[in-house]
């Protein structure tokens, strides 16, 4: 479980994010979501230490990482997993080697163990054997994704961090994508917070959402309801697309 | 203060990248690596170089000592040391900061706008360390080899140019590169070979660690960080050659 608790992140004066306060649930996929530029990705970064924030808490299981001394910060790390928007896969290494990296720097594993865990998280996402002495130039967007999922899981983490990991991604891959996270975190009962602004994935795998307009929380709740939320912010960003108008009306033409 | 503030950030990621390495072993791994890419890849074009700057020094001082007083050993003479004192060590360092710095720029530059050096801190590893620290120590390590190699080829370039043209002969040219030898200068040459080529790897790679924004903006850090390694390089040249000579 991660907590946060009254977060302030601004640059250069700027602000950022106001007073954000809440909790991601293990074993569910917690969805930040909102507008481009709404600070969905300065939260996330703020809560994995990318970026420290100015006022505020933010508790790993209990333990407060905004005043952790660097050698914890660092141990606590290994414990996280992030999936970053571009898949941020090492251009020198092949897709094994990525997944390996991990394991090579912290675990004492032998070479056979070590290969054993890559071949297991990498058939995990659907990653044929072919392809694991591909460089990541020489495979496609979907498949960097899967295998950025791969390195964030090979050390077993209990937190999962993944930044737009559909964007750039055709729906049906998008759809793939999700599945497996969602997946993985039920299977591994993992905390998993996604960043999108992706509705498909809100309404796949948002066991809890929390949106975020000009840098403030303005509703939190799950898949089910954010339908029916009177949000007016939160209504114009999920009813964009008709899509959502039409579910809407249908299910309360239905409940009426 | 905008020096200052390069300054500063520039020491305080030294303090990071000369901290304790998370894993000796893939250190090392990666220090073969950069030593192989930034070291061994640069003999080729050192050599090339080495070779046509020895046989222009010696046409040039061949064909510029008219004077019939002068000895014509001088011309092998004047080669050797130009070789020694500032061909082979600053010039070539200016000649690296463009090779090897552009490169430490815009890989570290390109590793940190596509993420894959947040990725790296995300795991928990020091990136200033991982990515930084072995092209330092592959640079220092190599430089001193390529500034043997290169005094050796410009003189080798000296003997095939000037007797070939008939400028002078080889056996002038020999006796000039043997006589009132300084050891010293060498070695001289040898420390300030190790300072340049420790500004070769570490300012490129303080401006890639730190570059914001896209391929453009990884572009513009690579050339200010070959400007800033060449200044860098003439001031710390002025400063060591006060000091050691």
């Amino acid at each position: 479980m991660i907590r946060v608790e009254s977060i302030y992140k601004s640059f250069e004066g700027k602000s950022v994010l106001r007073n954000i306060s809440t909790e991601f649930l293990k074993g569910q996929t917690n969805l930040i979501i909102g507008r481009s530029g709404s600070g969905k990705t300065v939260l996330l970064k703020s809560i994995v230490g990318l970026h420290e924030v100015d006022e505020g808490n933010i508790f790993y299981d209990d333990r407060n990482f905004t005043i952790m001394k660097p050698k914890v910060r660092k141990k606590l790390r290994q414990e996280m997993g992030m999936v970053f928007q571009g898949g941020a896969l090492f251009d020198s290494l092949s897709v094994a080697e990525n997944v390996r990296f991990p394991l090579d720097m912290f675990t004492n594993q032998t070479h056979a163990e070590k290969e054993k865990q890559v071949a297991f998280c990498l058939e995990r996402v659907n990653i044929s054997p072919e392809a694991f002495n591909l460089s990541p130039a020489e495979i496609s967007g979907g498949m960097q994704k899967r295998v950025a999922i791969a390195r964030a899981i090979s050390l077993n983490p209990k937190y999962l961090f993944c930044d737009e990991p559909n964007s750039g991604l055709d729906p049906e891959t998008s759809i793939v994508i999700d599945s497996l996270i969602h997946e993985i975190t039920t299977d591994l009962n993992i905390t998993t917070i996604i960043n999108t602004h992706d509705m498909n994935s809100v309404m796949e795998i948002g066991d809890k959402i929390l949106f975020i307009s000009e840098g403030e929380m303005c509703w939190e709740g799950n898949k089910t309801e954010i339908l029916h939320a009177e949000n007016k912010k939160l209504q114009e960003f999920v009813f964009a697309n008709r899509q959502y108008k039409e579910m809407r009306d249908a299910r309360l033409g239905n409940e009426a | 203060m905008n020096f200052f503030y390069h300054a500063g950030r520039y020491f305080s990621l030294l303090a990071k990248v000369f901290s304790r390495p998370e894993r000796h072993r893939i250190y090392l791994k990666r220090l073969f690596t950069e030593i192989e890419a930034l070291g061994l890849d640069s003999v080729g074009i050192v050599v090339v170089i080495s070779i046509f700057m020895g046989g222009i020094i010696t046409l040039q001082l061949a064909y510029n000592m008219v004077n019939p007083f002068l000895p014509t050993y001088l011309v092998g003479l004047g080669n050797r040391d130009t070789q020694i004192l500032e061909f082979s060590s600053t010039i070539m360092a200016l000649i690296m900061a463009g090779k090897i710095g552009s490169n430490i720029t815009s890989e570290i530059g390109s590793m940190r706008v596509t993420e894959q050096i947040d990725s790296l801190e995300i795991m928990g590893v020091n990136p200033a360390s991982y990515l930084i620290l072995p092209k330092i120590i592959a640079v220092v390590f190599i430089f001193p080899f390529l500034y043997v190699l290169s005094v050796f080829f410009g003189i080798i370039g000296g003997l095939l140019v000037g007797p070939g043209v008939g400028a002078i002969t080889a056996a002038e040219y020999l006796n000039g590169v043997q006589y009132s030898f300084v050891p010293y200068y060498v070695t001289f040459s040898l420390i300030k070979s190790l300072f340049f080529g420790f500004l070769v790897a570490s300012v490129p790679a303080y401006f890639g660690y730190f570059v914001e924004g896209g391929a453009f903006e990884v572009g513009a850090a690579s050339t200010r960080a070959v400007v800033s390694t060449n200044i860098l390089i003439l001031v710390f040249d002025l400063i060591l050659t006060q000091l050691l000579l």
